[in-house]
């Protein structure tokens, strides 16, 4: 995994709570084996006027004018700012995958679903939890501000604005150690191979119907 | 000593170890896998050169892509066809306890099949790269969705690296009305606590309209926690528990069993234990439920009608009502009975157990389906409960009204297969996911119970099965 330390970069609003990774990754892009190239098909339905389905080249298919994404201020947002819950729904990795194929590094929002908040941490991409208000705030200057950009540090914990101002979030200290390091969590675990094994002899000698 | 929740029991049960910051290795007894979330897992673990931890804790099944007609064509679609294929590869190469792969008569939906086996037990953690893995916490087991590196961690090492979520409770006291149901509690209790009130707790239910439910109900509301955000719902161990699980194919036999059964009992909240945040229903004021939008939150009575976003004052909840009316294609204010569906999906890992079945084909018995419902599916939820309600007679009171009795799967819950919605069709729906485009390109869905759904059926719009039971 990538190592996640400072970035800064544009930002994007998308101003809808509730975003259900359904809207992020359609289900017709998840029968593909891989871990990439879900970025072209990122929110689909809301990007494109036509249907897609895999296989289609998207660089003809038609797009949604009024999709903040397609807006010529907003290419290259590498900064995703939402609304509550973003995320809710199926536990689809391809969510995160296809935010971070199509570039965006961070996503920020007053809350998040349990579960696209974990699948972020495991492939690079922060998700920031900032207050409503805060949250509010940036919206607006967002809008109003073309070409608005923001510093994310996560070694300091802090979002920055164009003029300075810090906001600074929290993050769940071995989450933030294995992104700032870009280290493998699968390889971490197997260190403890032996507490996981000797757990698993006592849990067989008492509950030997687990293991049949 | 201190009184437990059932979550801390299940959570203590199984911690291999734990920092002092709380993250902790949780140790993980059933790994449940199907082909949409596994590829790239199976595919990280070989490129890394690891070996799966514990072959005989996973149950594999192919759902999500199949088709529910026509078996003996296969899967024409080439894409899902190779992914279904791959994990035929992949079960072949690692092994597994149980697989039950496209066609095989026991294949279904993973969170159908696991219970009918005994493949889900009281005390198991239980995880699957599906968010609605909940389901089995009916059977007071700490289950929860993963994705897919998550699942690669648990191929790799039994384990998951996670932190204790806060403990809530929603306590449902007091008798169902006739023609409520399962269904109608969860939605009800999201209607309450929002998609988002569950989001960082594990919900446990309680009270004398849970405990009366069968496990069949009890499966209904865990399943649809992850509809009010908490990953884990669950449901302590009582008779009902017991009976259900015994002489299931992989629930333990003899001595073990009643070893077993003597440990399933412990497994409940101490009275007195402490809950973060506790919510009340009473299940005498739960109505039929009928969602209107966008959301599973955004949900009313059958007896109700579309809110007026006008009369929302939270600005961002009120873009997305605004937003949800225009997608549904509904005017404020529109009673909920004369909203017409065109089609009828009685399925999804929700509602396609026997149960649900038998209830939905009470109400369809000697009628027909309205002639302006354009398709009414019934999609059993695996070949076992499909066996059970042809034995029954269900498939001949089904087809006669006009319903397609298809084969096992998802189907038109998410619509990976052919069974969907076109853009503008309007469905009613056994399932858990309101979503724009869930189950297909522009559809429209309105969340209800099968009795509901059924119901709708015949009427050609809403109705209050109260009134017909």
């Amino acid at each position: 995994m990538e190592k996640f330390v400072r970035r800064e970069g544009l930002v994007a609003p998308l101003d809808r709570a509730n975003v259900d990774t359904d809207a992020i990754i359609p289900k017709q892009f998840l029968k593909s084996i891989k871990r990439t190239g879900f970025g072209p098909n990122l929110f689909d339905q809301w990007r494109y006027l036509d249907h897609g389905e895999p296989g289609m080249d998207n660089a003809k298919r038609p797009l949604n004018p009024d999709f903040v994404l397609n807006r010529p201020r907003y290419r290259g947002a590498t900064v995703l700012l939402a609304r509550d819950n973003f995320g809710c729904g199926s536990s689809r990795e391809h969510a995160p995958w296809a935010l971070l194929d199509y570039g965006f590094q961070a996503v920020i929002a007053p809350g998040f679903a349990d579960i696209f908040f974990n699948n972020c941490f495991k492939n690079g991409l922060l998700p920031i939890v900032l207050p409503a208000d805060v949250v509010d705030k940036l919206f607006r200057e967002v809008e109003a501000t073309p070409g608005y950009r923001l510093a994310v540090d996560l070694e300091n914990q802090s979002v920055t604005t164009p003029d300075g101002e810090e906001f600074r979030f929290n993050v769940d200290p071995f989450r933030k150690h294995c992104l700032v390091n870009g280290l493998d969590e699968i390889g971490l675990t197997l260190q403890h191979a032996d507490r996981i094994r000797a757990f698993e002899d006592k849990r067989r000698a008492e509950q030997p119907w687990l293991f049949e | 000593m201190t009184a437990k929740t059932l979550y801390d029991k299940l959570w203590d049960s199984h911690l291999v170890r734990q920092e002092p910051d709380g993250t902790a290795l949780v140790y993980i007894d059933r790994h449940l896998v199907h082909e949409v979330t596994s590829p790239q897992a199976f595919e990280g673990l070989k490129l890394a050169g690891r070996k799966p931890w514990r072959k005989d804790s996973i149950v594999a099944t192919a759902d999500h892509n199949t088709p529910t007609h026509d078996w003996d064509k296969g899967i024409r679609d080439p894409i899902s066809r190779t992914q279904v294929e791959t994990l035929d590869a992949n079960i072949r190469e690692v092994g597994a306890k149980a697989y039950f792969p496209f066609r095989d008569t026991h294949q279904g939906i993973v969170h159908v099949i696991g219970p009918e086996h005994g493949a889900t037990l009281p005390g198991m953690t239980v995880v699957c790269g599906d968010s609605h893995t909940s389901t089995h916490g009916a059977f007071a087991a700490l289950a929860f969705g993963i994705g897919t590196s998550e699942v690669e961690h648990v191929l790799a090492t039994q384990c998951l690296v996670m932190k204790k979520a806060r403990a809530m409770q929603v306590a449902v006291e007091g008798k169902l009305g006739r023609g409520v149901t399962a269904k109608d509690i969860a939605l009800a209790v999201i209607g309450r606590i929002g998609t988002a009130g569950g989001t960082g707790y594990a919900i446990e239910l309680v009270g004398s309209a849970i405990r009366a439910l069968s496990m069949e109900g009890r499966m209904t509301v865990c399943n649809m926690a992850i509809e009010a955000g908490a990953r884990a719902g669950m449901v302590a161990v009582d008779e009902t528990t017991i009976d259900y699980l015994r002489g299931r194919q992989f629930a333990p036999r003899g001595e073990l069993w009643d070893r077993a059964v003597a440990y399933w009992l412990t497994l409940r909240s101490d009275a007195g234990a402490n809950f973060d945040k506790v919510v009340a229903l009473d299940a005498a004021e739960i109505k039929p439920q009928v969602t209107w939008g966008t959301s599973p939150e955004m949900v009313t009575t059958v007896d109700g009608k579309v809110p007026d976003p006008a009369q929302i004052s939270d600005p961002v909840k009120r873009e997305g009502a605004e937003r949800a009316l225009k997608y549904m294609g509904l005017a404020p204010d529109t009673p909920i009975a004369e909203i017409r569906p065109d089609k009828i999906f009685i399925g999804s890992c929700t509602n396609s157990r026997i149960e649900d079945l038998r209830a939905a084909a009470a109400i369809v018995k000697g009628k027909r389906v309205a002639a302006s419902i354009k398709l009414a599916l019934v999609v059993p939820g695996s070949g076992l409960v499909k066996r059970q309600a042809e034995q029954e007679g269900l498939d001949r009171i089904f087809t006669e009204a006009g319903f397609e009795w298809r084969e096992p799967g998802c189907s038109m819950c998410l619509a990976m297969n052919d069974d969907r919605l076109e853009p503008g069709e309007r469905c009613a729906s056994t399932s858990n996911r309101n979503f724009e485009g869930r189950q297909g390109a522009g559809g429209r869905t309105h969340l209800v119970s099968p009795e509901m759904a059924a119901a709708a059926a015949i009427a050609g719009h809403f109705v209050d099965v109260r009134k017909l039971v």
